[in-house]
């Protein structure tokens, strides 16, 4: 399968969108050759503010950009922002409900090396809590480019999750998007796994496994946590006989309990798989931590053998 | 510029102005931030007054804009914003009340005239530089005024804000800091005192004026200087005194945020017929 890098994604169409639109402006925290934001810093310097390592003045400044007509873009590890500025991204962003977009990059485990301190396992929680924001979980790089364009059209807050590694491509180009999309990756008839991230990949690989079990899985991209598109979750569920969810994030608060909570007077059975209720670790490769945590093809294809006996 | 006495008096009597609607937001029995609120009177009167660029219409773009950093002293804004035209004199007493339009803390969607939500302390400056580099980018002459208290200064975000505004020449920016000596607790000295204010601003790049906090004269002559200096941005570090006006509030932690018994509203509104008299 055809792998693309999201960082680099999402820098490349920040260019694009910059030579369109004058008023875009971007933020850095001195991680910008990691999130890919120093592409935009070398075309237009005139917009790209470098705020040192200081994430909480710059969501606020960049509020303040956006109190001035500005599409204000800030950038760190999703552990950063929105992890350290929480309250400035509440108060100074959220509550007055400014065009200030907020790209988490390297988030779940995906910065592999670097340990728990820099792997985000709680920023769709803090984020989704909040209420003005939007939550987008790209599964790849083109649905990354898509985003990043749509949310120059939104209004209000935006956060991106951006996972740091090459992911599998799912999205075709040419079909339209639209944020609140979700997308059928693969049909089935028995259980429905909603996924978001890397494990939309990962369940793909489970549904052929329970293939040769005989069991029929449809795998679902939830791709905007929220606002969670209900109608079209419930229109998923038709028929099945449980769902599953999966996640590269706390059990608590992501997109499973967004899915229970949405679901919550349906008499259906859910599972979630997401990290339970631990941080990450540091670890040679990506794919050590997605087995250490339980997020790999064969602990997705247990959620459904457990969800088909409930 | 030098100014008319003519012109000190207005302001000085839009300060007691300011002090004589503080009273009315909060009565007798109602809590209120009457110390920070009052320690900013004056500067407050002099930034609507005299000093910004005002309009008519709260949203002109060429007007000046000014962040109450300490979103607790809203209340003399709120002063301003009757004054202005911009607030309705009905809602000072729905101050914090659920059915009124002006909060406990700075409101942009509710209140006409307020720029920015603050209130969570340290971020009022960060979005004043933001509003300030905007500004630039925009090629609007207006100018960014954030209200700064001595007390928020702990705020690390402050130094954040203060760094990045000396890296970006933010000329147009200006903080006012309110140095009451009085925060939430007790004294600064014996909750967190913070030494060297001035020296710190000036290190991390600002150009500083210090200033008696209650001499309109001076304010208004340090808010013109502000606007002269090129290439820095510049910080008033504005002596005053926490509850000025109400003798039995000034220096006291006890009014950062209480209410006044009878008496004492009795004694507060006696001091502002005294200061109308004394100007």
């Amino acid at each position: 399968m055809d792998m693309k890098n999201c960082r680099t994604a999402y820098g490349e169409t920040l260019v694009k969108l910059g030579a369109e639109n004058k008023n875009i402006v971007v933020l850095e925290a001195d991680l910008g050759k990691s999130t890919m934001s120093i592409l935009f810093g070398n075309k237009y310097p005139e917009r790209y503010f470098q705020v040192g390592i200081a994430e909480q003045n710059m969501a606020s400044v960049a509020a303040g950009l956006a109190l001035e007509g500005k599409t204000a873009f800030i950038n760190s590890f999703a552990v950063f922002t929105p992890g350290r500025a929480y309250d400035q991204i509440r108060s100074s962003v959220c509550i007055p409900n400014l065009n200030v977009m907020i790209c988490g990059s390297s988030a779940g485990l995906s910065d592999y090396g670097d340990g728990k301190t820099h792997q985000s396992v709680d920023d769709i929680a803090i984020t989704r809590v909040l209420p003005h924001m939007t939550v987008l979980s790209p599964v790849d790089a083109v649905e990354t480019e898509q985003m990043v364009k749509a949310m120059c059209q939104n209004k209000g807050p935006c956060y991106i999750r951006i996972n740091r590694n090459d992911l599998p491509v799912f999205t075709d180009p040419k079909e339209e998007y639209h944020i609140g999309k979700m997308s059928r990756i693969r049909d089935g008839k028995d259980v429905v796994v909603f996924a978001t991230g890397v494990m939309v990949s990962q369940a793909v690989k489970a549904a052929e496994l329970m293939d040769k079990e005989g069991v029929s899985v449809r795998v679902v991209n939830i791709s905007t946590i929220k606002p969670l598109d209900i109608q079209a979750l419930k229109n998923h569920c038709q028929g099945m006989k449980g769902v599953v969810t999966a996640e590269e994030h706390s059990i608590y608060g992501g997109l499973g309990s967004a899915v229970c909570e949405a679901l919550s007077a349906e008499r259906l059975p859910v599972r979630i798989l997401g990290i339970e209720d631990s941080f990450g670790r540091s670890a040679e490769n990506y794919e050590l931590l997605l087995k250490r945590y339980h997020l790999m093809p064969e602990d997705i294809a247990e959620k459904i053998k457990l969800v088909l006996n409930d | 510029m030098a100014y008319l006495i003519s012109d000190l008096e207005e302001v000085r009597r839009r300060a007691i102005d300011i002090r004589a609607d503080i009273l009315e937001m909060i009565p007798a029995g109602k809590a209120g931030h009457l110390g920070g609120s009052c320690s900013a009177a004056d500067i407050t009167a002099a930034l609507y007054f005299k000093h910004m660029n005002v309009f008519d219409d709260p949203k002109d773009p060429r007007r000046d804009r000014c962040i109450f950093s300490k979103g607790h002293a809203v209340l003399a804004q709120y002063a301003c914003f009757v004054e202005l035209g911009y607030v309705d004199r009905s809602e000072l007493a729905k101050v914090k009340t659920i059915e009124g339009i002006l909060q406990g803390h700075p409101d942009m969607d509710l209140t006409p005239g307020i720029e920015a939500v603050t209130g969570s302390l340290g971020q009022g400056l960060s979005i004043s530089l933001g509003m300030a580099l905007g500004l630039k980018l925009n090629d609007s002459s207006s100018r960014v005024y954030a209200v700064v208290g001595d007390g928020e200064l702990s705020e690390g975000q402050i130094w954040e804000a203060a760094m990045a505004a000396s890296v970006y020449k933010a000329d147009n920016l200006c903080a006012i800091i309110d140095y009451n000596l009085v925060q939430a607790t007790d004294t600064t000295e014996k909750v967190f005192p913070i030494l060297d204010i001035k020296d710190k601003w000036a290190a991390f790049g600002w150009h500083v004026i210090e200033i008696d906090g209650h001499d309109i004269e001076q304010i208004l002559t340090a808010l013109d200087k502000a606007r002269e200096i090129k290439g820095k941005p510049t910080a008033i570090l504005a002596h005053t005194v926490k509850g000025k006006g109400f003798s039995f509030a000034e220096g006291s932690a006890k009014y950062h945020n209480a209410s006044m018994t009878e008496d004492e509203y009795r004694q507060a509104l006696a001091a502002i017929e005294q200061m109308r008299m004394e100007v």
